[in-house]
């Protein structure tokens, strides 16, 4: 168990440096940052101060040993925009951003677990090409285009619920809906596929033939089962959301790290979308080694292999 | 002379292998609906200049905003089956047109992230090993890193065009290839015939070639078609954000885009090009769903 956990930890940390290189070169891809920074007047002088000011004249290797250090640290640096500290700007941005993240998770679970449990109880039956359909349906509706009918007519037709802002718990019930049901198809299958797989297994008739309730055994014996998976889908599945939110969060004007990403773009504030990028990535990699953990510790088989 | 036995009535009733997957074709709603609707609307794309009434990017400013035919409007005419959006523009002929750009985009980006993600996973599910750990490296690095997020800020430093926007999605969504691809060459690469291939001294290219590729081509045509979808769907949203393909362009990203300002008045600017990409991805979710089912070898249902 110990030496799995510490090889993971050690590809974990790799796969961290690795990405903070890419997310570092990323600034590169414009050509000359300085140039880019100054617009367009800029004169011949003004490029150059600009370029000693932030240190862009240093090898590419220094500064991006100088920029993993402060980030090692906490600092970003500072906003070429807001003339804040990234780190700071950031700190308060995210919140809102997992607090969202984890509303849609939790209204993403709370819709397939039961309709795939229902679908896998009786398989072709309506419920399961209802949960079916569903999921087909789910996963060819663009977001944005969810997003904006939800919109339409939940904010504007029958004027249940705020369109933009986050204010209030009423403010997170759309983007929710819109950024959690795009994880329900692929939850509502692998709940399905699993609860099918563990009801034909020996112990569940053991466990009917010996007398117990159909929904004890449904519920103690084979959904606790059947979940593993989807649990390690799930914490996957909110990195991925964290990054996708910046389409819902554009949309309905929520002052998270998605709505801050797609203005830092537009303000080409490099310092902001490099540590945006990175902080993602790296709660991601956190995620996934914390949901392989759970796994391990839950499944001896991972752990032995 | 050596007599035939002749074919017992079982076999002669059995029906061929090409004619099990014909029936099973045939027999195969999905495919058949999400096949049909692709080709209309690959038909769409391709005769766009011929088929479509007005030109695409002509701006009549005095015929701003007619609703399409359907609604009751003193405005509505027949010269516009689908009305026209903010700028007098035929919004038919935008929608003709803008199956072009998503078609483009989705083919390209797939095919060039089907040879990546091809490549890495056949090397690794074949060699193994060390390989196969620096493989797995490489494809846990690329799903750590936010997609989205990362192709809008590659397109912003870059510029934006159709080209930029092909290539930034096409590098970035090879992982289910190179996952898919790699089990399943681990899978195939440890049968019979594999071996028997390489103890008759064929080459490794020959082997991967010949031996491995043809027998996980249906792994690969399934994940092609939810790449070509995801690719569509992403360009969509890029565009929609500003930062894909540019105005004024008929991207339906974009047409979306541009009339969310006017959804509350008028939601069929932003129900048509939405319903045109939710048609295009299902269609093409349909036919992939369709070809697993049709080629597996178990569970045909």
């Amino acid at each position: 168990m110990f030496t799995y956990l510490l090889r993971r930890l050690g590809v974990a940390v790799l796969v961290a440096l690795t990405v903070s290189l890419i997310t570092f070169s990323m600034i590169y891809l414009s050509g000359d940052p300085a140039v880019a920074l100054a617009g367009e007047a800029a004169t011949e002088e003004d490029i150059e101060s600009i370029r000693t000011y932030y240190g862009y004249d240093r090898p590419i290797l220094v500064q991006y040993g100088d920029w993993l250090f402060k980030a090692l640290q906490g600092d970003f640096g500072q906003s070429h925009y807001l003339k804040q500290p990234v780190a700071l700007v950031i700190f308060e941005r995210l919140p809102t951003t997992m607090m969202l993240g984890l509303c849609a998770l939790v209204f993403a679970l709370v819709l397939s677990i039961p309709l795939g449990v229902l679908a896998a109880i009786r398989p072709n039956s309506l419920i399961d090409r209802t949960a079916l359909t569903i999921a087909v349906i789910g996963q060819a509706m663009p977001s944005f285009w969810f997003a904006l009918t939800l919109m339409l007519w939940l904010g504007i037709i029958w004027r249940l619920l705020p369109i933009t802002g986050s204010d209030s718990w009423a403010n997170f019930v759309m983007p929710s809906i819109a950024l959690g049901y795009y994880i329900t198809p692929a939850a509502m299958r692998l709940t399905r596929a699993g609860m099918l797989e563990v009801l034909s297994a020996d112990y569940i008739r053991t466990a009917r033939a010996k007398g117990l309730r159909p929904v004890t055994v449904l519920f103690k014996h084979a959904l606790r089962n059947a979940i593993l998976p989807v649990i390690s889908l799930a914490a996957v599945q909110f990195g991925f959301m964290l990054g996708g939110s910046i389409v819902i969060e554009t949309i309905f004007a929520i002052n998270g790290l998605g709505f801050l990403a797609w203005e830092s773009i537009q303000r080409a504030d490099l310092p902001m979308m490099q540590a945006i990028v990175l902080v993602l990535s790296v709660f991601y990699i956190l995620l996934t080694l914390l949901a392989d953990m759970l796994n391990a510790w839950l499944d001896p088989r991972i752990r032995v292999a | 002379m050596a007599t035939r036995s002749l074919p017992t009535a079982n076999e002669i009733l059995e029906p061929s292998p090409a004619a099990l997957l014909r029936r099973r074709v045939f027999g195969h709603a999905g495919l058949i609906i999400g096949t049909a609707v692709l080709v209309i609307i690959i038909l769409m794309a391709l005769l766009a200049p011929w088929i479509s009434p007005h030109d695409p990017y002509d701006q009549v400013l005095d015929r701003k905003l007619i609703p399409p035919i359907w609604f009751d409007s003193p405005k509505v005419t027949t010269e516009h089956l689908l009305g026209t959006d903010q700028l007098g523009r035929d919004y038919l002929s935008r929608l003709f047109w803008g199956a072009r750009i998503s078609l483009l985009i989705g083919f390209s980006a797939m095919l060039i992230s089907g040879l990546i993600g091809t490549a890495i996973g056949v090397i690794a599910g074949y060699f193994g090993g060390r390989v196969d750990m620096i493989a797995n490296f490489i494809i846990t690095t690329r799903l750590s890193m936010p997609v989205v997020l990362v192709a809008i800020a590659v397109v912003s430093l870059v510029g934006s065009s159709l080209t930029v926007v092909i290539w930034v999605l096409g590098l970035l969504i090879w992982d289910r290839f190179a996952v898919v691809m790699r089990s399943a060459t681990m899978q195939v690469r440890s049968l019979d015939f594999v071996t028997a291939a390489e103890a008759t001294g064929c080459s490794t290219a020959r082997i991967v070639l010949t031996e491995i590729l043809p027998n996980i081509m249906n792994h690969l045509i399934v994940v092609a078609t939810i790449e070509m979808a995801h690719a569509i769907l992403l360009e969509a949203a890029l565009s929609f954000l500003g930062l894909g393909v540019q105005p004024p362009e008929p991207s339906w990203g974009l047409m979306v885009s541009e009339a969310k300002g006017m959804m509350f008045f008028d939601g069929w600017l932003i129900a048509i090009p939405g319903a045109a990409l939710f048609l295009l991805v299902l269609s093409i979710n349909l036919m992939g769903d369709g070809v697993r089912d049709v080629t597996a070898p178990d569970g045909r249902n």
